[in-house]
């Protein structure tokens, strides 16, 4: 047996939740006494590739060529089960980003796997039993799995593992599959990224606005604050519903869920769904006018105060540690 | 166009969520069971698609005959009809693989689910359904699109968007953007009441994931109040104390 990692590189590049799946991959691998293969598919160069060697791969398959370029889930999921099948492995491991999302059902259904989506800490092994621990009602609870089946897909929520140097070197092997034309049914017309912005599901640092910030033309703060701490902007459900916001910034239980390491809701009362999307969050950060606000029970710090005086405060205070620091 | 929707009976969103049993079993005392939120979105937008007679909209459950009241809103709503198919939901992967049975002999041109149930989030139907009928499957979508022959959907990418033309059939989870949920008006509550809800039985089959126990989140330390003009302590506290910055 092996395990087998699906390295996802964004514009050929690897994420750190890429690193995160790594490192944890690595450790299911010293469990089993067992070693560990990384599959990139895309254009990705020899120095990204050796970058994965540091987290613990021991051999990377690089599946490459054109049509394989882009993401196209159906095919990516053809070449990620044939890696497994090559490698013998018992254990498939993916980030769970949007696109490993649309993966690992697929691939669980090739490998005849049972399937941990959101896991959210290392794999529990005794006496052949294998439990994860995921995600459950959106961010309300947790549930632990046990997979009978003989191979195991595993989809890690990012910010959830620690990134663990190893060091080593890994061989890269080319790898290319026969992929068939029903694989490639979905055709990509465009890819729209802004780069200048930090990416919401695997950010650090979230800053997120409520309506206690009376308008779209006031989220010049949020974005300020947050390009400071090199954070994601986010907000509640009300100010998406209004249209001040995309709802791709939208956090909670209808939203998304976020679990970094600092989230500062500003504005925002808290209620149980909004609570949801943030529970996993490292530490909560929590300004609002309104002492009685529910917020402020889950918050590991709070101010009192009204956002229009705090905000400019806090982004002065921000730039100032900058400086300092 | 034949629209199947796949729908979900969740918990409420307002749901404080409990367990019993030696935190074995979700406590559903007391607990009001809804549409899921993201199936309502698919719901809609497949009404819009078909509005005007071209087409027809079922609604599919795998669920017990508790569920009915769900899949009545869903007629309710606006679909043509309902199967529910009459088994406890085990996991994604058995609800997937008795969907795909009913597909097998009965096609649509697009099946929709939403993009994830809010009770387990696996967001894993759309992806198995689609592998099970060797159809393309795209998760997370924002928009929907429908011409002749093909659709034209936006996917939701990390910090960005992917818009993707794709041939029917073939399987989608929507997400907030595709439509505004509906909200059944007198006139279709009346007609959901005879609208056809055919129930079939499952198919046998293995399935390889078993919920063994229940955890809630750790409850956080009181919370540390700091006054609102002294912000210099709090990004001190954030950056000595809790290290986060």
């Amino acid at each position: 047996m092996s395990v087998l990692i699906y390295a996802e590189n964004t514009g050929g590049k690897f994420k750190k939740s890429v690193f995160e799946a790594v490192s944890y991959a690595r450790a299911i691998a010293d469990q089993n006494n067992t070693s560990l293969t990384a599959v990139s598919i895309g254009n990705v160069d020899a120095t990204e590739l050796a970058l994965l060697s540091k987290y613990g791969v021991d051999k990377v398959l690089n599946v490459s060529g054109d049509k394989l370029k882009e993401f196209v889930n159906q095919a990516y999921a053809s070449v990620i089960a044939e890696a497994a099948k090559k490698e013998g492995s018992a254990v498939v491991v993916l980030s769970n980003t949007f696109s490993g999302r649309g993966l690992a059902p697929r691939i669980g259904v090739k490998l005849e796997a049972g399937v941990a989506d959101g896991a959210v800490a290392l794999p529990e092994q005794t006496g052949g039993s294998f439990k994860v621990k995921k995600t459950a009602f959106s961010g309300k609870a947790f549930a632990t799995v046990e997979l009978t089946s003989a191979i195991k897909v595993i989809a890690l929520v990012p910010n959830s593992y620690k990134v663990v140097e190893t060091g080593g070197t890994a061989q890269v092997e080319d790898f290319s599959v026969e992929t068939k034309a029903s694989d490639f049914k979905a055709m990509i017309k465009e890819i729209v990224r802004s780069t200048d912005k930090v990416s919401l599901p695997d950010a650090e640092i979230v800053v997120s606005g409520g309506r206690g910030l009376k308008g779209p033309e006031n989220w010049g703060m949020i974005e300020e604050l947050a390009e400071l701490l090199g954070a994601a902007t986010a907000c509640s459900k009300p100010v998406s519903d209004a249209g001040w916001r995309p709802h791709s910034e939208h956090v909670g239980q209808t939203g998304i869920a976020v679990s970094p390491n600092l989230y500062i809701a500003v504005g925002i009362s808290g209620a149980i769904q909004h609570l949801a999307g943030v529970s996993s969050s490292k530490v909560i950060v929590v300004i609002n006018k309104d002492p009685e606000a529910p917020f402020f029970k889950v918050a590991d710090y709070g101010i009192v105060g009204d956002a229009f005086e705090v905000l400019p405060k806090l982004i002065a205070a921000v730039k100032e540690y900058k400086a300092s620091a | 166009m034949k629209i199947l929707v796949c729908i979900s009976n969740v918990p409420d969103t307002t749901t404080k969520i409990t367990f019993t049993d030696n935190n074995t079993q979700f406590n559903t005392n007391g607990v009001q069971f809804i549409l899921n939120p993201y199936d309502e979105i698919a719901l809609a937008r497949a009404i819009e698609l078909t509005d005007g007679g071209k087409g027809t909209v079922t609604v599919i459950n795998v669920g017990e005959a508790n569920t009915e009241a769900t899949i009545r809103k869903a007629l309710a709503i606006g679909a043509t009809d309902a199967i529910r198919i009459n088994a406890k939901p085990h996991d994604a992967w058995y609800v997937a693989y008795q969907i795909a049975q009913y597909v097998k002999s009965n096609p649509f041109d697009l099946i929709l689910t939403g993009r994830e149930s809010i009770d387990y989030n696996g967001s894993k139907v759309a992806g198995m359904l689609g592998e099970l009928l060797d159809l393309p499957s795209v998760s997370i979508i924002k928009k929907l699109d429908a011409a002749d022959t093909e659709a034209t959907v936006e996917r939701e990418i990390e910090g960005g968007k992917e818009v993707l033309t794709i041939p029917y059939p073939f399987v989608a989870g929507t997400a907030e953007g595709v439509a505004e949920p509906k909200i059944p008006n007198m006139r279709g509550i009346m007609s959901a009441r005879t609208k056809p809800l055919t129930v079939v039985e499952p198919v046998e089959v293995k399935t390889f994931s078993e919920i063994i126990s229940y955890e809630t989140p750790a409850p956080r330390g009181q919370v540390k109040l700091i006054p609102a003009d002294d912000t210099a302590k709090l990004v001190e506290l954030l950056h000595t104390e809790a290290r986060v910055i």
